[in-house]
């Protein structure tokens, strides 16, 4: 099957066609353009006040476009008012109705749309078995916990089953290990319903663990645009690759050759190999970005193309691995990850031996900017 | 022994300021009155001890009570005071709720400023601000001359003596006492509800009814009970601003205690104006306590 996204002839369910929005004179959202397929789960990735919350309000019809306009299934929906817009939105504070139950939040937009009682009483308890709150029907918001709260503010923006959820950092109040619980609910859910899922968040783990496509952002523009993966092993730019995860990054200048280029980075170094579509011209300045996880680490000098040496700065036991800070002759500190696959007293190398590392001609992505 | 202090605190005040008080006006109200000073008999003699109190205590009686029965002047005074205190409760909370929700509405830094013009008037004699009302009211008062001025009336309108001048007194004086607690609940209010009510299909109006005036119910309460409970015993906007045919009890209290004397009716007239009063405040508890277990688990 081949993904929407790269299908010329797939019809989006949203399309944001340059899309601006200002206030007063700040940018919140810059000249965007962006389509989003049906059951997609789109993650909007971005640090904060880049403007992730504005273009979901623009999506919810709590703001207006400066300029550009937004189609949902093909009509522009710049003028239809948020109460009449087939998209509901979780809000980041939950926004649950403190003077209504469990039940009657959940019941709240069917009885809008003046659903006879029977069948809006079968689609509340739905909802509630969907997110397992059937014993908490009769309770305030108050009178729960902070994830039951959460999965209440899911089960009333679903409850009219809309095209389109828009989930404003929906974990942003959740301890670690509840939002990873949740994490994998939200994907089940958005599975079971077919809905398609627009989320907002500043955390690239959350990102990665639930969306089909991830876009990054930064002061109002989407840099990159890709599927996890892809966003996760080839950045197209040195934010991107920054922005998820750990990153080496050694600047330098390019020299092409045969399969790719070579980079002169450092005086007494040795040059570095990488692999890369990109064509650079001789003497640009150029990026390799490396993932420390593929960087090898050595106590005897290694047979690789791309190796260099240097001593033990620093040790991050994270318990299932282990990043190591190694410190060059030229003064760049390298980052490189081994799993602790040994009892950590049996571990190879601590702080200030003499160690090489390594990697493969694959390993790095090449970025101009 | 500190909790038991902090415990006991709230129960010694109402002991002092409401009980103790409440038993001398009772027993006032059950004696008769008499040319002396205190204006009452009996009077209780500690010294004769034991047959002294069963004296004083034979000597009560309810006469007072049943006196308030036969002459309708005054149930119909607490009815008219009921009718005029319920209404100008009305009328206040219709002026005061958007006073208070444009108050709560405007920008964060303009707040404090309209806080306190809310609450500037109190730095005035409340006794001053009702007497200024004459000065607007009357036929030669600014309002008449303004409106003739203007024409947009061609002779004076008569408001000052009438029931108009009282609301208007009432409503003037007692906005703040509306005003200030709906403020509060409203201003607590998280405004991205109203934006979710929105989001599930509400439009704006509806999205008032179901939301911010649910939320602001107890501010509303407490608002009306802070103007309902003063103005049923007012006395003062009454005499000043109503004339001679607004008919309030706490007028007829005023008269029967310094115009008449009668120490013994006026106390009497006094305890069933508490009873009066005590009946709503109850009613509301019951409500309030009815729906906190309804709400239950
Ligand atoms: N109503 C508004 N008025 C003025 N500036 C705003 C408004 N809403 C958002 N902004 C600004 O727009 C930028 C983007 O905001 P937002 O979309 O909330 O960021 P994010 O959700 O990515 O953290 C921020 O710098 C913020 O200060
Ligand atoms: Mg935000």
């Amino acid at each position: 099957m081949v993904d929407p996204w790269n299908d010329p002839d797939a019809k989006p369910l949203i399309s944001f066609q340059n899309v601006t929005k200002s206030f007063g004179s700040f940018l919140a959202v810059d000249n965007l353009s962006l389509d989003i397929f049906e059951k997609e789960f789109f993650a909007l990735l971005g640090p904060s006040g880049c403007g992730k919350t504005t273009l979901l309000r623009m999506l919810a019809g709590f703001e207006a476009p400066t300029s550009g306009s937004i189609l949902l299934a093909n009509r522009d929906i710049t003028p239809i008012p948020p109460n009449k817009r087939t998209v509901n939105m979780m809000f980041q504070s939950y926004a649950l109705f403190p003077h209504l139950s469990v039940y009657d939040n959940i019941a709240f937009g069917l009885r809008r749309q003046k659903m006879p009682k029977a069948q809006l009483a079968s689609r509340v308890d739905e909802m509630l078995t969907l997110t397992r709150l059937e014993r908490f029907a009769n309770r305030r918001p108050h009178q729960i916990s902070g994830g039951q709260r959460q999965r209440v503010a899911l089960a009333r923006s679903l409850a009219k089953a809309p095209k389109l959820l828009l989930l404003d950092e929906p974990m942003g109040a959740l301890d670690k290990k509840l939002r990873q619980e949740t994490q994998f609910e939200l994907v089940d859910i958005q599975e079971k319903t077919g809905t398609t899922f627009v989320i907002v968040t500043h955390d690239q783990e959350e990102a990665m663990t639930v969306a089909t496509r991830v876009g990054v952002m930064n002061e109002g523009q989407l840099v990159q645009v890709e599927a996890p993966d892809v966003i996760y092993e080839n950045p197209n730019s040195t934010y991107v690759a920054s922005f998820l995860g750990q990153i080496n990054l050694i600047e330098g200048r390019a020299t092409p050759t045969a399969s790719g280029i070579d980079l002169v980075w450092a005086e007494g170094q040795p040059r570095l190999h990488c692999k890369t579509d990109v064509v650079f011209s001789s003497g640009q300045r150029c990026h390799l970005a490396i993932r420390p996880e593929k960087i090898m680490i050595h106590a005897e000098e290694p047979e690789s193309r791309n190796k260099v040496c240097g001593t033990v700065l620093d040790i991050a036991y994270l318990g299932n691995i282990s990043t190591y800070h190694v410190e060059l002759i030229s003064g760049h500190v390298i980052k490189a990850q081994t799993t602790n696959d040994r009892r950590i007293s049996r571990r190879s190398f601590t702080w200030d031996d003499s160690v090489w590392l390594s990697w493969t001609d694959t390993a790095a992505v090449a970025l101009a900017n | 022994m500190g909790r038991f202090f902090l415990i006991a605190t709230p129960y010694f005040w109402l002991l002092a300021l409401f009980l103790v008080p409440f038993f001398i006006v009772f027993k006032i109200s059950l004696s008769d009155p008499d040319i002396a000073i205190p204006p009452y008999v009996p009077n209780l003699n500690w010294n004769e001890g034991w047959p002294g109190l069963s004296d004083f205590l034979t000597q009560l009686d309810f006469e007072n009570f049943g006196f308030l029965l036969t002459d309708d002047l005054y149930w119909k005074a607490y009815l008219s005071s009921l009718r005029i205190a319920v209404l100008s409760t009305f009328l206040t909370l219709l002026v005061g709720f958007p006073i208070a929700y444009g108050m709560a509405r405007a920008e964060p830094r303009w707040r404090p400023t309209l806080l306190l013009l809310i609450i500037l008037p109190f730095w005035t004699s409340f006794l001053i601000r009702v007497y200024a009302w004459i000065g607007i009211l009357s036929t030669e008062g600014y309002l008449n001359q303004v409106l003739q001025f203007t024409r947009i009336i061609e002779s004076p309108l008569t408001v000052l003596n009438t029931p108009t001048a009282v609301y208007i007194g009432i409503i003037y004086t007692y906005l703040p006492f509306m005003v200030l607690p709906i403020y509060a609940s409203l201003e607590r209010m998280d405004l991205s509800l109203l934006e979710a009510a929105e989001d599930l299909g509400c439009s704006r109006i509806s999205a008032f009814w179901l939301i911010t005036v649910p939320l602001a119910r107890a501010g509303i309460i407490a608002g009306c009970f802070l103007v309902f409970i003063p103005v049923l015993g007012e006395i003062v906007i009454p005499s000043l601003l109503g004339g001679s045919d607004t008919l309030m009890i706490g007028k007829v209290l005023w008269e029967e205690f310094f115009n008449n004397r009668d120490w013994p009716l006026a106390s009497a007239v006094a305890v069933v104006l508490l009873i009066v009063l005590i009946i709503p405040i109850i009613l509301f508890q019951r409500n309030e306590l009815k729906q906190r277990e309804a709400e239950g688990s």
